[in-house]
């Protein structure tokens, strides 16, 4: 919880905004002390707040807020990291920003998580700078379900207990994780899981970014291990996570341009 | 008789509820409103009445920008002094009154009805992009303005739209480059808007 003193200062990662009556902003942050909060950003959508530039989503920034009644007022802002590399290119902003969303919707608010601050910002930073954004979000993905005690049984068949043998199994999202053949027969939603894309989905649970990015993974393999984590975050939420659904749309958009050309 | 006719408050009720269903109205407000109306003169209520009857029954759409009108097309789509050759993108109506109160700009504008918002699920298919683009395709057109507001839901959706009318070959310039960055564009002060007009800087199709 945050601290009783008046005034307090934290850093934070801004996840999202929401507007809250004539001009007033509602800010939910990620910080390393009190995990994820609110705080109400007054004045900011006035094109003369002082505050506005530095209240913008995905900025790293350090926060001076004061207790209020329903949620803390933000009353000082200075800009750590703006990450202008995300903002200026539309592929990378979008998933950034399902960075962001999947975070707000995997943790829970005033449960302090420094790992999870810690992977946020490398996220972020790694956006920014890797050669294989998508491969990027796939490690955050396996790594926050980890981190929000979701991780997805890979070692063994979660219907009868024993260690998968080195050939295509099944994926069930609803029941965990990796399923054999034996017990796939009434099972909802299983999906062949190949041996690679086993391979690939236990290096990004046990292996460091370092061990990942160094992987070169061919892109049908790449979309089997995307649909696989996907469709088991969308099991562990019980919804779609929103900003998903633009990261596709611009891919088909991509695709239909390159036809084209 | 029902129920309805035999209680003597039943109207008042019922006012009391079409008001609790609007955006921002609790109960309590709701029934404030209720008993303000009442007490006001039949005249004053029968003039906030037909206000409501005819913004619902007369104000549509411009089937051309997409703006608010009584008219269809609008004032703006046909008045013939203005220049057709370059068009303003906007988010939302508003956004269409304070760029016209600064009285330096005279081409036509397109609202979006929103801003691209990932993570709210609002995305392209939700605004007003293909009409967008079929009026881009019908050849008028030579600059277009993009003035979605200066905060990440606008920059998004101004990087999105230039890279979709990007092989259109068009003049595609950012507005609020020049503004501070995160306020909506509909609190910008006159002066501040005019020198972001001037100020357009070209986009390189993120
Ligand atoms: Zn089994
Ligand atoms: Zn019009």
């Amino acid at each position: 919880m945050p601290p009783r003193a008046r005034l307090y200062k934290t850093e934070a990662i801004i996840l999202r905004g929401r507007k809250l009556g004539e001009a007033d902003r509602i800010l939910t942050l990620f910080t390393p002390t009190f995990g994820k909060m609110e705080a109400k950003a007054k004045g900011v959508r006035k094109t003369t707040s002082r505050l506005s530039g530095h209240l913008q989503p995905l900025n790293r920034c350090q926060l001076q807020l004061a207790r209020g009644h329903v949620s803390d007022v933000i009353t000082g802002c200075e800009t750590l990291a703006s990450f202008r590399g995300l903002r200026d290119d539309l592929d990378l902003l979008s998933r950034a920003l399902y960075v962001a969303e999947l975070t707000d919707r995997m943790t829970a608010d005033h449960v302090q998580s420094l790992p999870t601050y810690r992977l946020l910002l490398d996220t972020l930073g790694r956006l920014e700078s890797s050669p294989a954004p998508d491969t990027v979000l796939r490690f955050f993905e396996m790594q926050l379900l980890d981190q929000s005690g979701f991780r997805p049984e890979l070692e063994r068949c979660v219907g009868c207990g024993n260690a998968l043998e080195p050939v295509d199994n099944f994926f069930a999202p609803v029941a965990g994780g990796t399923v054999c053949r034996q017990c796939v027969p009434g099972l909802a939603g299983p999906r062949v899981m190949t041996l690679n894309g086993l391979k690939v989905l236990r290096l990004l649970q046990r292996g460091s970014y370092n061990d990942v990015a160094r992987v070169n993974v061919p892109p049908a393999l790449a979309e089997e291990v995307e649909r696989h984590l996907r469709s088991y975050i969308i099991g562990v939420l019980e919804r779609n996570v929103n900003a998903a659904a633009f990261i596709d749309h611009l891919r088909r958009e991509g695709a239909r341009t390159k036809i084209e050309v | 008789m029902n129920e309805r006719t035999t209680s003597t408050a039943a109207p008042l009720a019922r006012l009391i509820e079409e008001f609790y269903r609007l955006p921002g109205i609790g109960p309590k407000s709701a029934q404030r409103l209720a008993y303000y109306l009442l007490r006001m003169p039949a005249a004053d209520a029968h003039s906030l009445a037909e206000a409501i009857v005819e913004v619902k029954d007369k104000v549509t759409l411009c089937s051309t920008c997409q703006n608010v009108t009584e008219v269809d097309p609008c004032r703006i789509c046909t008045d013939s002094g203005r220049d057709r050759s370059i068009m303003c993108v906007v988010e939302e109506p508003l956004d269409i009154l304070a760029l016209e109160r600064t009285g330096s700009y005279h081409g036509l504008y397109h609202v979006l009805h929103g801003a691209i918002s990932p993570m709210d699920g609002i995305g392209p298919d939700d605004l007003k992009v293909s009409e967008l683009l079929d009026r881009l395709r019908a050849g008028e057109t030579k600059e277009i303005i993009l003035a979605t507001n200066p905060n990440l839901e606008g920059e998004a959706t101004s990087m999105y739209l230039s890279r979709l009318i990007g092989p259109l070959g068009l003049r595609v310039t950012r507005l609020a480059r020049g503004l501070p960055a995160g306020g909506d564009l509909e609190y910008a002060d006159d002066l501040t808007l005019t020198r972001a007009i001037e100020g357009r800087q070209e986009m390189d199709g993120a």
